[in-house]
Formats: C-alpha cells, sequence, structure tokens
C-alpha cells in the first residue's frame, strides 16, 4: 500500500511525518539537528530513500545533510561515518559543505556585483541554502538555490557543489534583495526535457534557462510591480514562488509580491490571474498533482502584515487555471488565526485522492486527503516551519 | 595535549562531549587549533571560520583564560597553559536571543 512522508523544516530542526494511505493516523519523528534551522529538505525522486537537507545557522553557516535510508540516519556527504577523513594528498574533507562562487577563467567572468538596498553596488556573499532539488533521474546530482542568489549543482550526491555561473550573468548587476535576503528560492525542473529549468529570486524575478543551466534569460514580461522605479523592468520583481505541472510544463502560476499570475508559453509572457482572491498577496502556490488546472494558494494580507485576512486562515484553490477562486476553511482556524505561510511551506502529493499540505510559522502542518475540501493539523506545535514537502512511497 | 571547548551545535555536528582534546604540533595559535580541530573534525569545516578565506564567522568568539582573543591575529602565539593543556581553548557562539 502507498504511504506518505511530509518532510518538514523549521527554525528549530527537522521533522518526519509519516503515513499510510489513508493518512489519518501519523507519526511524527524528529526533531533531527535540533537547534539548528533547517531550510529545506527534499526527496529525491530516483531514489526515495534519498533525502538531501539544507542546515544552517547564523552562527555556524551552511551544513548539508543527507540520508540514504528514508530519514533514520543522516551524514554530511563529505564525511560517512567511518571513512578516511582526510584526502590523498592530505587535505582534510568535508567539502559538502563548501559553497564557493565561481570566479574561474574556464567560465570566463569574474565576481560580480549586486545591487545593495539603497541602490549602491554589493559584493556577492554566501549565507545559507534555500532550497534543494534533486534531479528527476539521479540521485546523486542535486540542484542548491542560494542567498546571495545563485545556483549550485552537484553530481556526486553533495559532497561538492560548483556554481552554475551564467545565472548571474543575467542582469544579476541589477538584483536587489527583497526584506528576507536574496535568495533564490523556487527551482523547478521541466520533466520533459532535462535541459530546462525554471528558476526565481527574490527581488529579482523568474529565469530560465534552456541549455542545462549554462545561460540563462529573463522570464518577467508582463508581471507589474508598482514598489520599483521601472514597474515593468526586466528584473527587479519580488517573485514569492513558481509552479508547474508535469503533464503541462509550460504552464507556469507565479505568486509573487502582489499578485497571481499565470503564463501558458514556459514564461516568455505572464497574466494575472489574481481574480476575486480576497488579497494577492502571498508566499506559496501549488498545482494539484492530477489536475493541470487547480491551482492553491494562500492569501496573506499585506506586504507589511503578514498573515490571513480577518483572522481567518483560508487556502484558495481555482480549478480553472485561475482567476475564479473557491476559499477552503473546513478544518482551518476562522477566527484569531495571524500565522504566517512561507514560500516553501506548502506541498501536495501524488496518492489518487491528491493530498495538500503546508506549515504555518505558528507550528501547524495542517493536511488535506482529499484536494482540499477538508483539513486537519497533523502536528500544532512545531517550532516555525519554513519548508513543507512530500513524498509519496509505493 | 590541547583542550578545545566547542559550543552545543558544534558537538552534535561532531557527535563529541564538551570538549574535545587534540595534538598540536609546533608553536600554539590559533590557526594552528583551528587546523587541528578541521583535521579531525571535518564536518566542521566552515563553521567556525571561512572555507576560504579562513576568516571567523562573525558570531563566533575565542577565549583563553578568561580573555578575548577573537581579534587577535590568527597566528600570535597563545598563552602557554593551552599548550600545557591547563587552560582550555573556548570556541563560544556569541550569545543572541532565538
Amino acid at each position: 500500500m502507498s504511504c506518505v512522508r511530509v518532510l518538514v523544516g523549521t527554525r528549530k530542526g527537522a521533522f518526519i511525518l509519516s503515513s499510510d494511505g489513508s493518512r489519518r493516523k501519523w507519526e511524527v519523528s524528529g526533531p533531527h539537528f535540533a537547534g539548528w534551522e533547517i531550510f529545506h529538505m527534499k526527496g529525491s525522486a530516483a531514489d526515495p530513500n534519498r533525502i538531501y537537507a539544507s542546515q544552517t545557522s547564523g552562527w555556524f553557516g551552511q551544513i548539508i545533510q543527507r540520508s540514504d535510508d528514508g530519514g533514520k540516519t543522516w551524514h554530511q556527504p563529505g564525511t560517512p561515518a567511518g571513512q578516511e577523513l582526510k584526502s590523498p594528498e592530505g587535505f582534510p574533507l568535508g567539502e559538502s559543505n563548501k559553497f564557493v562562487y565561481d570566479t574561474s577563467d574556464a567560465t570566463g567572468r569574474p565576481l560580480t556585483t549586486h545591487q545593495w538596498y539603497d541602490g549602491t553596488q554589493h559584493p556577492w556573499e554566501f549565507k545559507r541554502v534555500w532550497h534543494l532539488e534533486p534531479s528527476l533521474s539521479d540521485p546523486q546530482t542535486v540542484y542548491a538555490g542560494v542567498e546571495d542568489a545563485a545556483m549550485f549543482k552537484t553530481t556526486d550526491g553533495g559532497r561538492t557543489w560548483n556554481e552554475l555561473a551564467g545565472l548571474r550573468q543575467a542582469h544579476g548587476d541589477k538584483w536587489m534583495p527583497g526584506a528576507g535576503g536574496m535568495g533564490l528560492h523556487t527551482i523547478l525542473l521541466d520533466p520533459t526535457n532535462p535541459l530546462r529549468m525554471y528558476i526565481a529570486i527574490s527581488a529579482a524575478g523568474a529565469f530560465r534557462t534552456d541549455d542545462g543551466g549554462k545561460s540563462w534569460k529573463p522570464i518577467n514580461k508582463g508581471l507589474k510591480s508598482n514598489y520599483i522605479p521601472n514597474p515593468e523592468a526586466e528584473v527587479g520583481h519580488c517573485v514569492h514562488r513558481i509552479a508547474l505541472h508535469r503533464d503541462k510544463p509550460q504552464v507556469l502560476y507565479m505568486q509573487k509580491h502582489w499578485d497571481v499570475m499565470r503564463s501558458d508559453n514556459a514564461g516568455e509572457s505572464w497574466y494575472e490571474v489574481s481574480g476575486n482572491l480576497p488579497t494577492d498577496f502571498g508566499f506559496p502556490i501549488d498545482v494539484h498533482a492530477h489536475e493541470p488546472q487547480t491551482v492553491y494558494v494562500v492569501p496573506i494580507k499585506s506586504d507589511s502584515e503578514h498573515y490571513p485576512p480577518e483572522g481567518k486562515l483560508r487556502v484558495y484553490r481555482s480549478r480553472t487555471g485561475g482567476n475564479e477562486w473557491e476559499a477552503l476553511t473546513n478544518g482551518l482556524p476562522q477566527k484569531d488565526c495571524y500565522v504566517n505561510i512561507l514560500r516553501d511551506a506548502m506541498a501536495v502529493d501524488s496518492m489518487d485522492e491528491c493530498g495538500i499540505y503546508f506549515g504555518t510559522t505558528g507550528g501547524q502542518v495542517y493536511a488535506s486527503a482529499d484536494s482540499g475540501d477538508s483539513w486537519s493539523a497533523i502536528v500544532r506545535d512545531l517550532p516555525a516551519v519554513l519548508s513543507v514537502e512530500v513524498q509519496t512511497l509505493k | 595535549m590541547i583542550r578545545v571547548v566547542l559550543p552545543q551545535h558544534l558537538r552534535t555536528l561532531a557527535t563529541v562531549d564538551r570538549e574535545v582534546r587534540l595534538e598540536v604540533r609546533g608553536v600554539i595559535t590559533i590557526a594552528s587549533i583551528l587546523d587541528a580541530v578541521e583535521s579531525r573534525y571535518p564536518m566542521l569545516r566552515g563553521t567556525i571560520r571561512d572555507h576560504v578565506t579562513l576568516r571567523r564567522r562573525p558570531l563566533v568568539r575565542f577565549f583563553v583564560c578568561q580573555e578575548d582573543w577573537s581579534n587577535q591575529p590568527a597566528d600570535t602565539p597563545l598563552p602557554d597553559a593551552v599548550g600545557q593543556g591547563t587552560e582550555p581553548f573556548f570556541i563560544i557562539g556569541a550569545i543572541a536571543g532565538g
């Protein structure tokens, strides 16, 4: 029988929530890496027992963790227990935490600067990994979206990471951090074209590669952001999240700083589909596992009031690819609720009846086993939830 | 043997107790101690000082004989008490809320 594993990253550790296909009774494992921020965890589609985790700390920096047994045990990919701790040349291993921007002659370009909040130029400084996206076909290959915005890739299971430096050539000097930092937070792999990927950066916008990450182009035409000097600039838009459905990967859905947007041509142009939403500000957006036109968002009151309007936690669902939205409230608090749902904290499973999951800054992880019609909390009192991913295990 | 006291998060990362003991050859300095720590516990590379520049991470402090050595040049010889093992070398995470 199929079962479900929910990977939850929080401010103070990681938790793994497991259930059978009924998704009624849950087992909770954790905290793993207690006391550390776990920005993101994601399992490999090619080997579900392979899970990668981004463990970070303002004090001690970036750690990459890997599990090869579905989250029971973990190790840093460069330092598995029992392995020789030095290279043949005598240098210590432990390279898996090393994210160094590419300044090599081979890629031919020096490290540039980006815009700072005050419009001056500022050097790139690595801070943390926001998002890990394992390859769809190779468990050893993973993409990492980092702050300051860049994309790294490993092909050896996380032991070493190399930057895909071409991304920063896509007008990187004009990128500016959002209030939460200049993080590359979204990585979407086109399941029909291994050379095509989409990424999004706060507050630079969305970008696409069609050559496996060598070169990138901004895909922000149609976005309008009244809070930047040129509301229709090529880059500079605060994209919060993008989602696609594997059966129609050229159709993209975007939750922007304000506005819910849609593209039908792989990001070449966008149009607004906010429709009847009570507010079009929010962070996550996701697509139903079996219905490419069914989209979910969680409206948040405003850019300064990061909580649901009227204190009512409502997921909104569109079955028409946007514009027409219905509030999903059954089982969610409808008064005095002032949590936020962060951009990487919503996911769907691929059970026959699609399950939807999201985590809140108040520590609840809500699940719906019926496409959003009804909800219940799997857990209520975790640390603030930073990310939620789901694995459907056959 | 040199005694090094690690902060809680790094103890769990390296799966060690509060204090570790290390052999350090030559002049005992901050740099030579950190080299020894990272060689013995490679999972700590990058957590105390930057991988490339080897600069101390901003929220990490070094204390020796009840004095703050955080901003001393990394190649400054440390007091004899550290080399003799009568005083430990403290690696401390700066105190902050959260």
